[in-house]
């Protein structure tokens, strides 16, 4: 990434240790977070009124819904070095058209499929600028957040659409037979699981690991490293554009201001689920429970009428820990190691 | 990316010439570049209303351009060095609460009191900032992307919902708000001293020149006996101490302070810094040019509504105007690099 | 590459996937969906009769939940609230987002409901956007009032009004032409452009200003300050230099009028062009000293919230289910009587000028 410090455990830290410590650093942040993670799912149904029955469940899976969507290909792209900060600019650019499409009278089964391609191609606009020119993309992504977002409010200004139709903003927010099992939970899992496969077991995922440890090694390895960049970068507008389009089902409710913000949180749960900022390093079940970890910990704080702000300190703090807790952990390791081995001496 | 692509037009070596003449030359034709937008932009906008270059209206452009500036500044410093700085808009939010509750408190309170306070909560911001990326080992983005919710959640916590009105702060801080000499309003004075010592500092000191030393090749400037941690430390306590002098600015111009004052800014404030020439890679940029970026900025702002195009467009002309001006950058310097190329390979 | 082929496949079937989940039944446009009926509205768990002699029972578990809660005037309106619950032995809560969005508000409704609150009291960011979730609480069991501003009416029981849209609306067209001497130009400066009470208000104060005795004023312009603090400010600015003649801003918001009413205060404008519309005393106090503001209006803001308390003890009790016509007591207000659509109105604005700012203090 751009802005990798020139500290001595950062960027020069992760070339010199042997990959098999690495890989052991990173098994443990994963397992911590998911124990982590399934800690506080435990503790909170014990102890918090309300947080463990079906109702809350539904309420946490939509909840958790953008943020994890979104996360998905955010993790590819980080893992390859790079970010992709407009993320909830193209969720709300897509919302913004989508009301506007509807209001326009066409029909919603031919809207949804155009926001989707809308968003490829604004996807392949920061694809563009990134591998074809050459842009740092954090830089790029800067600039079409406020391009996207500008967009949205030019297409819809400061009005709202909420007149969508019941049986599809019905579908986003119920269950299945009017059950427990929310209709989103299996199109989710589906998502989660393609995208771990396609990360952990396919050539294409090793590609990406490869880019982002080394760009220039995975280039002389004969990978296509640009092109790799470029379709994850398509991959996150067309996945932030369907998150647009559930949004708006959602809530009933197109707005330019849509999801507003919500890049920061996205990058925040990657980086907390153990991805490391300068590529090359990460997991996606770590990712997700990441995601499931920050939403169950601020619902639950909800129940517990705990403030907002106590809920952005912990999650600011969490993601500082994330990154600082195996780096003090291996310093420790490391002096009592040379204590132990002078002591032998 | 950065880091490899930075490379990528390096690696077709240019090695004879000397670089920085290269990126001074696009930084010239990048200041240039900005200045004629400006005029141009400033002659349609005073000929479709005159007003739009009255005393007052450039009085508010200053005052705006001013804070803005400020934070760039503090920006372009930490950029340098190939960090960045989320937290500044958090950090203005938070020294703003803390002058005006001082203020509140006290309000026999000099002026340069409240001002000192609050560049040294931002100080002590940017401290924590320097000390988790220098002995944390944390990367500068997830350090202050994180430092963005916990001052902000301080902030909030802090004020409890509560807001610092207008008739809370006492009337000599209103005024300083406002107060001018010559004509000039005394809060552009002051972004005109940060901009110049800051300039004059990064351009002739070693502690300045030393920044760029480390954003352009960290290792090479540890070789080099540079104090890295050092210097690091300075530009994170410098961007929080002049966040922080933002934040009591912010306080006595808008007269209402509430904790989420300058939510959103770090956005503002690193697209300054970008259309100003500084590049988020490291190792390049200036003051001046992040100072013609906020003007910029500013001036578009203002511009928009007396052109009386809808205020919806703000926002995309904003991020256009950033993708436009990392572009140009690249076009320029990959030609320019070309040239001296060729100029080398003549003279041989 | 092997790779990139992974990639789109990966990419292609994300999109299949998604096509095949949204093509549920044929094409559904705005029309063939306006010709269905609207979506099931539950009515409340209350009996479907009322019984106005139904005691209130102690403990009830009241919870507010503002448009946000770093909004001074939010808060005072919060604390009317409190206050009412106190007086009913109630369990008083409130929570809130600190932007006002509507869907941080939804997770705090889905909240609310998991905490089997008894009543849920609501100023709604979007009328629609809460929609859902409201019902869901109704459909538990948990009456649901809005104050302040409202959500459909088909998924609340009771509005709160602050006052009449026509009382508030004449009162702006009323105040737009005292302060332009009888003739000149007027902006608005309102708040954001889908804000629910102050497009009702303008809509009103238009029509007045299309009547004869309003020849003289000219509204030339309705700006968006989105009730953000700066961006109102700036906004000023802007009417300011396109209409450098304009006599009179009008800002039927809080944040918008003490934004505006600091920019003229330090401005070559002061004693120029007159601000007023609807504000709170503490926050206008010191431009109303220093001149800039003449006079400015606005109702109780802790009334509205006292009034929310004790419609939704009433509500949960069964003295009235939300039909027209009802009555209900509301401790130091006095009785109340429920209005079509389910409104009621607190009462009539209070005018604030020099002589009696001082003896307001919220």
């Amino acid at each position: 990434m751009a802005v990798d410090v020139p500290s001595s455990t950062g960027t020069a830290g992760a070339a010199a240790p042997a990959p098999a410590r690495r890989l052991g650093a990173l098994a443990s942040w994963e397992a911590t977070i998911i124990a982590l993670t399934v800690l506080v799912l435990v503790i909170a149904s014990l102890t918090v009124d309300g947080f463990g029955d079906a109702g809350n469940a539904v309420f946490l899976l939509l909840d958790i819904t953008p943020i994890l969507l979104i996360a998905l290909p955010m993790t590819l792209i980080v893992m390859t070095g790079e970010i992709d900060l407009s993320v909830a600019s193209i969720l709300g650019l897509t919302g913004a058209v989508m009301g506007s499409l509807w209001v326009g009278g066409m029909a919603i089964e031919t809207i949804i499929p155009l926001c989707l391609v809308l968003g490829a191609v604004l996807g392949a606009v920061n694809g563009f600028f990134v591998t074809v020119l050459g842009l740092p993309s954090l830089a790029v992504t800067i600039g079409t957040l406020a391009l996207y977002r500008g967009l949205a409010y030019v297409v819809l200004g400061s009005n709202a659409v909420a007149d969508f139709p019941f049986a599809h903003t019905g579908w986003v927010t119920g269950t299945a037979g009017g059950g427990v099992v929310p209709n989103l939970l299996l199109p989710l899992l589906v998502a989660v699981v393609a995208f771990g496969i396609a990360l952990h077991a396919t050539p294409a995922g090793r590609g990406i690991v490869a880019t982002g440890a080394s760009d220039t090694a995975a280039r002389f390895a004969g990978l296509a490293t640009l092109r790799i960049k470029f379709t994850l970068f398509v991959l996150s507008g067309v996945v932030s554009a369907l998150t647009g389009v559930l949004w708006a089902l959602r809530y009933s409710s197109a707005r330019a201001d849509n999801g507003a913000g919500l890049e920061l949180a996205v990058v925040a749960a990657v980086l907390l689920g153990g991805v490391s900022i300068f590529g090359g390093k990460g997991s996606l079940p770590g990712v997700v429970a990441a995601v499931v970890l920050l939403a169950s910990l601020q619902n639950a704080l909800r129940l517990e009428n705990v403030s907002n702000e106590a809920l952005t300190v912990v999650t600011g703090g969490l993601l500082i820990a994330s990154v600082l807790a195996p780096n003090v952990l291996r310093a420790v390791r490391r002096r009592s190691a040379s204590a132990r081995a002078s002591r032998a001496r | 990316m950065s880091a490899a692509t930075a490379q990528r037009t390096q690696e077709t070596p240019v090695p004879p010439a000397p670089p920085t003449s290269a990126v001074e030359r696009v930084l010239k034709a990048r200041s240039l570049g900005i200045v004629l937008a400006l005029v141009v932009l400033v002659a349609v906008t005073a000929a479709a209303n005159p007003l739009f270059v009255s005393g007052q209206s450039l009085r508010d452009i200053a005052l705006s351009t001013a804070i803005l500036a400020i934070l760039a500044v503090g920006q372009t410093i930490v950029i340098i060095t190939r960090s960045i700085d989320l937290s500044v808009g958090s950090v203005l939010g938070l020294s703003a609460y803390a002058a005006g509750s001082l203020l509140q408190a006290a309000p026999g309170t000099p002026i340069v009191v409240a001002i000192g306070l609050a560049m040294l909560v931002g100080a002590a911001c940017g401290l924590v900032n320097a000390v988790l990326v220098r002995f944390g080992g944390v990367p500068a983005l997830v350090v202050t992307l994180g430092t963005l919710y916990i001052y902000r959640g301080i902030a909030f916590f802090w004020a409890g919902g509560q807001q610092i009105n207008a008739d809370e702060m006492p009337g000599n801080y209103l005024g300083f708000g406002t107060a001018t000499v010559l004509g000039v309003p005394v809060l552009v004075l002051i972004a005109a001293v940060v901009l110049v010592v800051a300039g004059i500092v990064l351009g002739r000191y070693r502690a300045g020149r030393d920044l760029y030393a480390i954003g352009s090749n960290p290792d090479a400037a540890v070789l080099a006996g540079i104090s890295v941690g050092r210097r690091l430390l300075a530009a994170f306590v410098v961007s929080g101490a002049l966040a922080g002098l933002a934040g009591a600015l912010y306080a006595a111009r808008f007269g209402t302070v509430d904790a989420a004052a300058g939510t959103g800014y770090e956005l503002n404030v690193v697209a300054a810094a970008v259309v100003g020439g500084v590049v988020v890679t490291g190792g390049s940029g200036t003051v001046w040019g992040a100072a013609l970026g906020a003007l910029l900025l500013t001036v578009i702002n203002s511009a928009l509504p007396v052109l009386r195009i809808d205020q919806f467009w703000q926002q995309a002309i904003v991020g256009a105007l950033i993708l436009l001006a990392i572009s140009t950058d690249r076009v320029l310097t990959t030609r320019l690099a070309a040239q001296l190329r060729r100029r080398n390979s003549h003279g041989r | 590459m092997s790779s990139r082929r992974g990639l789109s496949l990966v990419l292609a079937g994300s999109l299949g996937l998604t096509m095949a989940l949204t093509a549920c039944g044929g094409g559904t446009t705005r029309e063939s969906q306006a010709q269905q009926p609207a979506a099931p509205a539950p009515s409340s768990s209350a009996a479907a009769s009322a019984d106005p002699s139904a005691e209130i029972p102690e403990g009830l578990k009241i919870a507010f939940l503002p448009k946000q809660l770093n909004n001074p005037y939010s808060d005072i309106e919060a604390a009317g609230g409190k206050e009412a619950v106190e007086e009913l032995g109630g369990e008083y809560s409130l929570v809130g987002p600190n932007d006002a969005s509507a869907s941080s508000q939804v997770s705090y409704i889905n909240t609310l409901i998991q905490q089997q609150q008894d009543v849920i009291n609501i100023a709604a960011n979007d009328p629609n956007a809460v929609c859902p979730s409201l019902n869901q609480a109704r459909a538990k069991g948990i009456p649901v009032v809005t104050f302040d501003s409202d959500a459909n009416p088909d998924c609340r029981d009771v509005f709160i009004n602050q006052a009449t849209t026509e009382g508030i609306g004449k009162t702006l067209a009323e105040q737009a032409l005292e302060l332009s001497g009888g003739s000149g130009k007027v902006a608005v400066l309102s708040a954001t452009a889908n804000a629910t009470n102050q497009n009702a208000w303008i809509e009103v104060m238009k029509e007045e200003l299309a009547k004869p005795e309003y020849a003289g004023v000219e509204l030339v312009e309705v700006a968006y300050g989105d009730d953000d603090d700066q961006k109102s400010f700036q906004q000023t600015q802007a009417l300011l230099q396109k209409y450098p003649d304009l006599k009179a801003i009008v800002s039927p918001t809080t944040v918008g009028i003490a934004a505006a009413a600091r920019y003229i205060s330090s401005s070559d404008y002061k004693g120029k062009v007159a601000v007023t519309g609807l504000g709170t005393p503490n926050q206008m106090r010191e431009y109303v000293k220093d001149g800039t503001v003449k006079e400015f209006a606005l109702w109780s803001p802790a009334d509205i919230g006292y009034l929310a308390g004790y419609a939704g003890a009433a509500l949960k009790a069964g003295q009235i289910t939300g039909a027209e016509g009802e009555t209900f007591e509301a401790g130091r207000l006095g009785e109340y009587t429920i209005g079509a659509d389910g409104e009621v109105v607190l009462g009539p604005p209070t005018t604030f000028d020099a002589s009696n700012i001082d003896q307001f203090d919220f």
